[in-house]
């Protein structure tokens, strides 16, 4: 067996591979068209900017100053407001769901803020939405602070002792956007990397032609290498048109590397396809590969990798598991080479774990055809 | 007899996916793992966070500063350095999500009743994380400013807000977290088995072994669809049963209300499964299908962010989609014991699309087999 010998017969399968790929419309879909979709749906429909919310405001006794107050909440870019003089005119809507908070300005008001007797206003919350409740709390309180403020500064002026100059680096304007689509790219390439792959080989294994292709001189080796090249490319062809997509169509900043992005990303899928033919080779049935995939790589790189739900906050259990997830490792430093630039300390030590993980899940991906055939 | 038929192959088809042993394991024990692992790692509460502080004073008031960030159980570690530089890099690594710089003249100036300020830097990568740690840092700031002796002057004429949380007094995340995934869960469930339902015999090539069968079409839809159906309906009715009895949560509505629009609901799922895998031609085709279709519904749902927040040309493409209505059925039949004409107001919309995917699916599959 000469060495020419083993890299014709790369060469072929990597062709009968590819050409399997490029016949089969729906892996043209899901390399090209589902990253659009995603990054479209990251761009504009999953935002965590928060935008005007509508809330009730209760006057229970009309005076200059309980107007003034409620003006403040109209005044507010935070709050779109709904008047009414009495609660239970909110009650309903807040069951509905039609306005999110109630804010009573109760008819002692007035008197208590002129006597300076601990005034005090009221907010109700619809807490079935927990995020929505915090955020019209923490704005009530705001509104109310800086409106106490101005209007005691107007007779007295003083400014508050202590203030706080806060700034938000990478991302002044605290976009959403910025930090979602780099993180949608891993989410993107597992899709390529794990669901496509372990879906094509385990048809394979269902019809057969698995067991053919093994009865000629092919070594396991080369089948592995032969089957993972032409997804790998795919995964990087996926990535490259996300990127492109990322800074020329939504505007997120490049501040580091191409060649840190590639290093990172070609790291990524090797996990990425590792596990897709370790779930093909264990499955070698489509319906229970693609749920196999689905519920151990494109949920958890949706949940448990950092990208919408920060980990720290998971119960210690939870947090564990986040450990060998793949994209947990990649999104952060995703990030960084978009917002941040690059941090080669970070990114190595990202590269490094993906690479363990790419080898351990080959070795069991290896060991489980091997077993297979003998 | 038509009966008989169609109980011969709905028993058939929930045996196509039921008799494998793996097949049965995968249907019921990763969505309950999912349901519990994901209720508890989906919330957008900050805690356990690291934070870094550069004192540059040495008086009382920049101890107590930092006295009370440690006190504060929003944060883990507090790191201490005497270098800008190894703040920079901190923050840049993401070994901290915030900094605090307080300047030498802290303690002097709050004695000296002069205005002072604390400067907090935050990672912008997380922003939303960074903000919430950031409206902690600044009420923790707000408190030792209102303890300093101009502070304590203006304390009586604070405006105080007194907070109430209808629905969910403790704010629990997981009362908001489960419900969508009783509702997203099914929509996955569904839609997958259906849509592998008609282009697993396409591809296996025993389609053609059914066309031929004293089957009538419309006794190949139905028996086609309720399956799924009823696998989605086992599934609902286990995760009820895991909110109510693992996370506790109240279910405050009636509970024939919650099935009536599940019903409904898988109705229009299955619809849309059947419509993909009529027009798949294989069973990859139709995991793809699945996916290109859930991936969206998922996020267009009111789930992972409020409908409120999308742009406003955005927002009527989410009235398409079933899993909408579904998921603030399931929230306020839970929580809030939302009033029958609510809940039937937006079970119409899902009754439509039931209609309009389920006869789309008979049309396409009718249109298929000449």
């Amino acid at each position: 067996m000469s060495r020419s010998d083993r890299t014709r017969r790369l060469g072929t399968l990597v062709r009968k591979e590819f050409y399997q790929i490029v016949r089969d419309p729906s892996s043209v879909l899901i390399t090209l068209v589902l990253p659009v979709v995603l990054l479209f749906l990251f761009g504009y429909a999953v935002s965590l900017d928060t935008t005007r919310t509508r809330i009730g405001v209760v006057i229970e006794d009309m005076t200059p100053v309980t107007q003034d107050l409620a003006a403040s909440f109209q005044a507010s870019a935070y709050f779109d407001v709904v008047y009414g003089r009495d609660r239970r005119e909110f009650e309903e809507a807040l069951v509905l769901g039609r306005v999110r908070g109630i804010v009573v300005i109760p008819a002692t008001f007035a008197a208590d803020f002129a006597a300076e007797r601990n005034p005090a206003l009221q907010v109700i919350v619809d807490g079935s939405e927990p995020n929505n409740a915090n955020f019209v709390q923490n704005y009530t309180q705001g509104t109310v602070a800086t409106w106490a403020a101005m209007r005691r500064s107007l007779s007295a002026g003083k400014p508050p002792p202590i203030t706080v100059e806060q700034r938000f680096w990478f991302n002044p304007e605290l976009t959403s956007r910025f930090f979602l689509v780099p993180g949608s790219i891993a989410i993107v390439m597992t899709l390529v990397g794990t669901l496509l792959t372990s879906l094509v080989i385990a048809r394979e294994w269902e019809r057969g032609t698995m067991e053919a292709v093994m009865a000629t001189p092919v070594t396991a080796t080369e089948l592995l290498v032969g089957k993972i090249i032409p997804y790998f490319l795919l995964g990087l062809a996926s990535m490259t048109l996300c990127v492109l997509l990322a800074v020329f169509v939504f505007d997120v900043p490049f501040r580091g590397s191409v060649l840190a992005l590639y290093a990172l990303c070609a790291t990524f899928l090797i996990p990425a396809l590792g596990q897709g033919l370790l779930i093909s080779a264990a499955t070698k049935n489509q319906f229970l590969a693609s749920q196999l995939a689905l519920m151990s790589a494109f949920l958890p790189a949706f949940l448990l990798s950092g990208f919408l739900f920060e980990i720290g906050s998971m119960p210690t259990a939870i947090q564990w598991i986040t450990m060998i997830v793949p994209s947990r490792y990649l999104i952060p430093s995703l990030q960084t080479v978009f917002l941040a630039g690059d941090i080669w300390p970070m990114f190595g030590r990202a590269i490094a774990v993906m690479l363990l993980m790419g080898v351990v899940l080959f070795v069991l991906a290896a060991r489980n055809i091997r077993k297979r055939i003998a | 007899m038509w009966w008989t038929r169609l109980k011969a192959l709905i028993v058939k088809e929930l045996l196509a996916v039921l008799r494998d042993p793996r097949g049965r394991v995968i249907l019921i024990v990763p969505p309950v793992i999912q349901l519990v692992v994901f209720s508890y790692a989906a919330t957008l509460e900050v805690r356990n966070v690291d934070v870094m502080v550069l004192n540059r004073d040495a008086g009382r008031w920049g101890y107590e500063l930092v006295q009370r960030i440690e006190g504060s159980p929003t944060f883990r570690k507090v790191a201490f350095t005497d270098s800008p530089e190894i703040l920079h890099e901190a923050v840049d690594r993401q070994t901290v999500l915030a900094a605090i710089q307080i300047s030498p003249t802290f303690s002097r100036d709050i004695e000296a009743g002069q205005p002072t300020d604390v400067q907090i830097i935050l990672d912008g990568r997380r922003s939303n994380a960074s903000q919430i740690v950031g409206g902690y840092l600044n009420q923790i700031v707000a408190a030792l400013s209102a303890s300093t002796p101009a502070g304590r002057r203006s304390e009586a004429s604070a405006v105080g807000v007194v907070p109430r949380n209808w629905f969910n007094p403790n704010l629990i995340y997981q009362w908001f977290m489960v419900p969508n995934l009783i509702g997203s869960i099914a929509l996955l469930i569904g839609l997958i088995v259906t849509a592998l339902s008609i282009a697993r015999e396409r591809e296996l090539g025993t389609f053609d072994q059914l066309m031929v069968s004293p089957l009538r079409t419309h006794e190949i839809l139905i028996g086609k669809l309720l399956p799924p159906m009823m696998i989605g309906l086992v599934h609902i009715s286990l995760y009820i049963a895991a909110a109510i009895a693992v996370f506790d949560i109240p279910l405050r509505g009636s509970l024939f209300l919650l099935y009536g629009s599940s019903i409904v609901f898988m109705a229009s799922i299955v619809g849309l499964g059947l419509f993909i895998s009529a027009l798949s031609m294989t069973q990859q085709q139709a995991i793809l299908g699945a996916f290109l279709v859930l991936v969206p519904g998922m996020l267009l749902s009111g789930f992972a962010t409020p409908i409120e927040n999308m742009p406003g040309w955005l927002q009527p493409v989410t009235y398409i989609n079933p899993l909408r209505y579904f998921l603030v059925i399931v929230r306020g039949v839970f929580l809030k014991d939302i009033p029958v004409s609510q809940v039937v107001t937006l079970t119409i919309p899902l009754a439509l699309i039931a209609v309009f995917t389920l006869s789309a699916a008979a049309w396409l599959f009718r249109k298929r087999l000449e």
